[in-house]
């Protein structure tokens, strides 16, 4: 056994205990925080893998961004989580039906990985796989990826609409070009008061 | 020298075998080299407080700290001191885990960092080929220190002041990531190495300049400093997400900040300074990582400068600028940046 399996197998476990604590952990807070464990060492899993960029993207997009999120509206939201995990099992037919379709994808994947176009042969010429994969996402896959740009857009869109709300009138609000264009004579008035006239 | 590094090299085949010595002998070196490039981070840490109390100083007419030691050179060993023996207060309802977590998620990610910033062509700890995408992915992971010190302290004021600051820094994240953006595509490369190579001609400060002002003040903001201070807006939240930390767990959110502090200064000459080239050809008998620490030097200076001299922002008036302002120009600098290299025939 080399020192690189050794190291594969360790963040193979956490990856996999860690995705356990998801589902068992009481606190909804701590199975985000085992969720971004997760991913943590499904990064560390990529390094081993010479999948730099894509460890790099995982870091920032899934936990730098999206799990933060989480954790927000998890700790914002005033929601009965005790309620809710007796409603869970109601939810357990779709679960299992979404989580056999994925383990299907992932033995097709695993059985016919010939089929499935990868970028192997690009990262064989001896270049960055940044390069490689922005060479092949690019060129090859240039429809795919401004679809799926569109459909980022519109879901960007959707969410700015969905939460757009209207100030009832008569809010106060900063306009800050205002504020620098006005001059002392608009602001401020001098007025000469003899003494004992009062205001 | 040598003769120790055989001796070592002996003993350790004897010991261990030639299967594993190897790696574990490059554990080892790795090791040394981490304590190499971490102890200077923390002096730098320490002393990079004292400065800014002695510069601010300077700038209001004070004396600054100048007791302990000649000018008050060793204040900075006689606060860790005092943090360290310090009681380790823990707020009743606290979540204990999370609660003594936070601190060490905030430092680790700082240290962490420096990592892949390179000194000079040869000295750098880990040379990896997308050097600025490993700093802006644990630059992010910066936040949940934050997140997670306000939540389980169990108290209004250091919750609010996380949530404060973690907004702060995830809007000011983008701006930060865009504007560096400009200097990737000039370089063509996302190794820092080779970003520093490619302005042996032309430091990237002369056209893009937006970017790096954008890139500064975003980096200020990030970095939660005034004018942006507003998580610690002692006036509203007492000190924000750190209210209820005392002794060392205090001092390890401090340290995280100067070291984060310190790294985005260094990041910014290396991106846009010219990392360790020097501004004329003349001068390169100077070495490198002095024109570094020079060029990294100032822009700490600047840092403090704006200390003394801008009033705090307001929150809502942080997030306009955030989001309305930086954002909309970084991105136009991004499409400019294009349409120069594409005008002038370097694309």
């Amino acid at each position: 056994m080399q020192v690189v399996d050794v190291i594969f197998y360790a963040f193979a476990t956490i990856t996999a205990l860690a995705a356990a604590g998801v589902i068992r952990s009481r606190s909804p807070v701590h199975s985000v925080l085992f969720l971004i464990l997760t991913f943590f060492s499904t990064a560390a899993v990529f390094v081993l893998l010479e999948a730099e960029f894509l460890a790099a993207l995982l870091v920032m997009v899934y936990m730098g961004a999206v799990a933060v999120l989480f954790l927000f509206v998890i700790m914002m939201l005033d929601v009965d989580f005790a309620t809710l995990k007796e409603q869970a099992l109601s939810h357990l037919p779709v679960g299992l039906a979404v989580g056999l379709v994925i383990l299907a994808e992932f033995v097709v994947i695993a059985t016919q990985s010939q089929a499935i176009p990868s970028t192997a042969a690009a990262t064989a010429a001896p270049v960055a796989n940044t390069l490689a994969i922005g060479r092949v996402m690019y060129t090859q896959y240039l429809y795919p990826f401004e679809v799926a740009s569109l459909v980022l857009l519109v879901a960007l869109i959707g969410a700015i609409v969905l939460t757009l709300r209207k100030r009832e009138r008569g809010a106060k609000r900063q306009n800050i070009s205002q504020q620098i264009a006005r001059t002392r004579a608009e602001a401020v008035e001098l007025v000469k008061r003899q003494p004992g006239e009062g205001a | 020298m040598t003769e120790l590094y055989q001796f070592i090299q002996n003993q350790g085949l004897a010991l261990l075998g030639p299967q594993w010595w190897p790696p574990v002998w490059t554990l080892v070196w790795t090791l040394i080299k981490i304590i190499l490039l971490v102890t200077p981070v923390m002096i730098g840490v320490s002393y990079y407080t004292l400065a800014e109390r002695k510069v601010i100083g300077a700038m209001q007419v004070r004396l600054g700290p100048n007791r302990v030691g000649f000018f008050g050179i060793l204040q900075p060993f006689a606060d860790a001191l005092k943090l360290i023996t310090k009681e380790t207060m823990i707020p009743q309802g606290a979540k204990k885990t999370v609660f003594f977590l936070a601190p060490a998620l905030t430092l680790i990610p700082a240290l962490l960092m420096w990592a892949v910033v390179p000194f000079s062509p040869e000295l750098i700890l880990a040379d990896v080929n997308v050097g600025i995408l490993y700093v802006l992915a644990i630059s992010s992971l910066g936040v949940y220190g934050v997140l997670l010190s306000g939540w389980s302290s169990n108290s209004r004021y250091a919750f609010l002041g996380s949530m404060r600051s973690a907004s702060q820094m995830i809007s000011y994240e983008v701006a930060l990531g865009f504007s560096l953006i400009p200097v990737i595509l000039l370089s063509g490369s996302l190794s820092l190495k080779d970003i520093v190579a490619s302005q042996q001609h032309l430091w990237n400060v002369i056209p893009l300049l937006p970017p790096f002002l954008l890139y500064f003040i975003s980096a200020v903001a990030e970095t939660n400093r005034s004018p942006f201070d507003l998580p610690e807006a002692e006036a509203e939240l007492v000190a924000g997400y750190f209210t209820d930390y005392s002794g060392m767990g205090f001092g390890l959110f401090f340290l995280g900040e100067y070291a984060n502090m310190i790294l985005v200064c260094f990041l910014g000459s290396l991106m846009f300074l010219g990392g360790w080239l020097p501004p004329i050809g003349m001068l390169s008998f100077i070495p490198g990582i002095i024109w570094l620490g020079l060029k990294a030097g100032f822009l700490m200076f600047v840092f403090l400068w704006i200390r003394a001299t801008f009033p705090r922002y307001r929150y809502d008036q942080l997030m306009r600028l955030g989001w309305k302002i930086f954002l909309p120009i970084s991105l136009i600098w991004i499409f400019v940046t294009g349409l120069g290299m594409h005008l002038f025939g370097k694309v």
